[in-house]
């Protein structure tokens, strides 16, 4: 059976596109079930990128500027747990003020850095992530159906864009198999049952926004170190937002997040490739209606079939151990 | 306390007395920023070319949002420029506005024909012409007999540099397939190299081995696509041709950079023009770019060809329709 290049293409493509939301939803899954809010995706999103870039140039390798990245990202975790959890600020506002910051912070740390206002210089190629083949993808390429599958739409691909989907059991796994998980999840459900069974409540909203940074982090590096070659101002545009829609969509659950995230990539995916098309029947479509797709979608299907999202039972409220 | 206030002030009041008499040029840029490696930092170099042949400074703002462009404009206007450069259509409403209430300050405006008033200085350009040409290259160089457009927000400016490139490419081949993608429908679209990127794969995978790109900072991004594929991009407005060598087969040029010059350089001589003015091929306003980066990549035959295109559409003899005007 002979798959059709239009469908490799397709499914490639989704993979890409949905790689950064699906490490931000997890970086979210993290904060939100811990019980904090996390609205900051976005700008901390960006400020991986800038630092990734950023690093990348000025320490001559790519791996320096993900390790930057991932240390920046969880240092906005923690201003944001030492604003929202030890302070007891309001989440939101604290995340609001973490992405206005970015927005303005990346564009100004260039062109204080590199006299360019809003981009950092291309990466030379010996500083980037390139498309990785994996082994024996020529090889098989000729076995009907399993291998167009292996080597056109498994293989090919940047190095995040595996760790992403290796990711997403390891947080399951994390997040409901461990003991570090039922705490992490009691956090965010009744804090002070945790609380009276002799955890920091505290600590335990720390140790998941650590890990949100670091996860948020590579969804950053892969914008600004892999698909491109620089940082460009607001280059985020809006993938942090996104994979929090996804996070809610999927109900706090890593694999109908990640089914989530992988639906807003497909709807892209597909959205460029009808754009100029002539529909069967229909003829060719407005490229507005086209652009739509995306939004409609998300629409039909939280209205239609996704039901209630409840979220964790203690999201937004600080906690406070005596009232 | 009261030595240093004396001190701050009469320092101040020497510095404005100093730039009284000279003539005060301003330029403001829009959402896609200064160095956006296309439109706006034409502008700026041109204003840079302009400081350092003159010695007058210049005062920029850059609007990071549509809503800053008219409190920029007011600003540049109290800060006592003699006249302002906007760059873009985006700010058409707001030059219309503080244009109306400023009688004394001249405004120039790129890409935008369609205000009254009697200090405003309205530029466009035939980009139609000059994307004929790129598609022509387009056309001669592909190989697989299909090309690819990649354009930032979808309106009609954007529309007559996909009409250009189409007549173009088909003026060569009329049998070429041209392919074309918009990245949204918001000025956002502007600003996501990631989405480029994606867009240009997506051609790549239908077939383009030729990708023109009219979409500010995103096009960085359709530009490293189609390097890091072994395909050529065209660059846009300003010459891109460095930005990947061997990959980047030509640049549609915009100059902008002369119609920023010379606002500013009339300004300070006294001769300004108000009024409406149409660039095109006859008045270099337009052109592709051929340097040291990109003339491995374009054969003699090819270049005749292409300046002999030139020549006929100045003369009249090829017509290239404005996609827009539609």
């Amino acid at each position: 059976m002979e798959i059709s290049a239009d469908i490799i293409s397709l499914v490639s493509a989704t993979l890409r596109i949905s790689t950064p939301l699906v490490f931000a939803a997890m970086a979210g899954l993290f904060a939100e079930r811990s019980g904090v809010i996390d609205f900051g995706l976005e700008g901390k999103m960006l400020a991986a990128a800038f630092v990734a870039a950023s690093g990348a140039h000025i320490f001559g390798s790519e791996w320096y500027g993900l390790g930057l990245a991932i240390v920046c990202c969880v240092a906005l975790s923690m201003l944001h747990g030492f604003a929202s959890v030890t302070h007891k600020g309001d989440q939101v506002v604290s995340c609001v003020a973490i992405n206005i910051l970015m927005i303005g912070l990346t564009t100004a740390l260039a062109a204080a850095w590199f006299g360019q206002q809003g981009l950092t210089p291309t990466l030379t190629d010996d500083r980037r992530f390139f498309e990785i083949t994996l082994p024996f993808a020529d090889a098989v390429s000729g076995v009907p159906l399993l291998g167009p599958i292996y080597s056109e739409i498994i293989s090919g691909h940047y190095i995040f864009v595996y760790i992403a989907y290796i990711f997403v059991p390891c947080v399951y796994w994390v997040v409901f198999k461990t003991r570090f998980g039922l705490r992490l999840r009691a956090v965010g459900e009744n804090p002070s049952a945790v609380d009276t069974a002799g955890i920091s409540v505290e600590l335990m909203r720390y140790k998941a926004l650590a890990v949100n940074g670091v996860l948020v982090a590579f969804a950053g590096a892969y914008l600004s170190t892999a698909i491109n070659a620089n940082f460009f101002r607001e280059m985020s545009a809006g993938r942090g937002y996104l994979a929090l829609a996804a996070l809610i969509f999927g109900k706090w659950h890593p694999k109908t997040a990640l089914i989530a995230c992988l639906l807003f990539g497909f709807a892209d995916a597909l959205q460029i490739r009808l754009q100029g098309v002539p529909i069967p029947g229909i003829g060719l479509i407005p490229v507005q209606f086209i652009q739509a797709i995306p939004y409609v979608l998300t629409v039909v299907l939280l209205a239609g079939f996704v039901g209630k999202a409840i979220a964790p039972g203690a999201i937004g409220q600080p906690y406070i151990k005596e009232r | 306390m009261k030595k240093l206030i004396g001190i701050l002030s009469l320092s101040l009041v020497l510095l404005f007395s100093l730039n009284v008499y000279a003539a005060k040029v301003a330029v403001i840029y829009d959402s896609g920023g200064k160095f956006d490696k296309s439109f706006n930092e034409s502008a700026y170099n041109a204003a840079e070319k302009f400081k350092a042949d003159t010695g007058h400074d210049y005062m920029d703002f850059e609007a990071a949002n549509n809503a800053q462009i008219e409190q920029g404009l007011r600003k540049l206007v109290d800060r006592g420029a003699n006249v302002i450069v906007a760059m873009g259509f985006a700010m058409a409403d707001a030059v219309a506005a503080v244009a109306a209430e400023s009688p004394d300050v001249n405004f120039t405006i790129v890409d935008v024909n369609w205000l009254q008033g009697d200090n405003l200085q309205q530029i466009v350009f035939k980009e139609h012409e000059g994307s004929f040409l790129v598609g022509m290259i387009a056309a001669m160089k592909s190989q697989t007999g299909t090309v690819g457009f990649v354009g930032g927000m979808d309106i009609p400016l954007i529309r007559k540099f996909h009409g250009g490139y189409e007549q173009g490419a088909k003026y060569v081949n009329p049998n070429i397939n041209v392919l074309m993608n918009m990245t949204g429908t918001t000025p956002e679209a502007w600003n996501n190299p990631t989405k480029g990127a994606e867009l240009t794969k997506a051609q790549i995978d239908k077939g383009a081995d030729v990708v023109y790109q009219a979409a500010g900072g995103t096009g960085i991004g359709v530009l490293q696509a189609a390097a890091d594929a072994g395909i050529f991009g065209i660059g846009v407005d300003a010459n891109q041709n460095y930005m990947h060598p061997g990959s980047v087969l030509t640049s549609m040029l915009k100059r902008v950079d002369v119609a920023v010059y010379n606002a500013f350089k009339t300004t300070v001589d006294g001769n300004y023009e108000t009024g409406v003015f149409t660039l095109g091929l006859a008045e270099d306003g337009v052109g592709w770019a051929l340097d040291e980066h990109n003339e491995s990549l374009i054969s003699d035959e090819m270049k005749s060809k292409v300046e002999q295109a030139k020549k006929d559409i100045i003369s009249g003899k090829i017509v290239v329709a404005d996609a827009s005007a539609q």
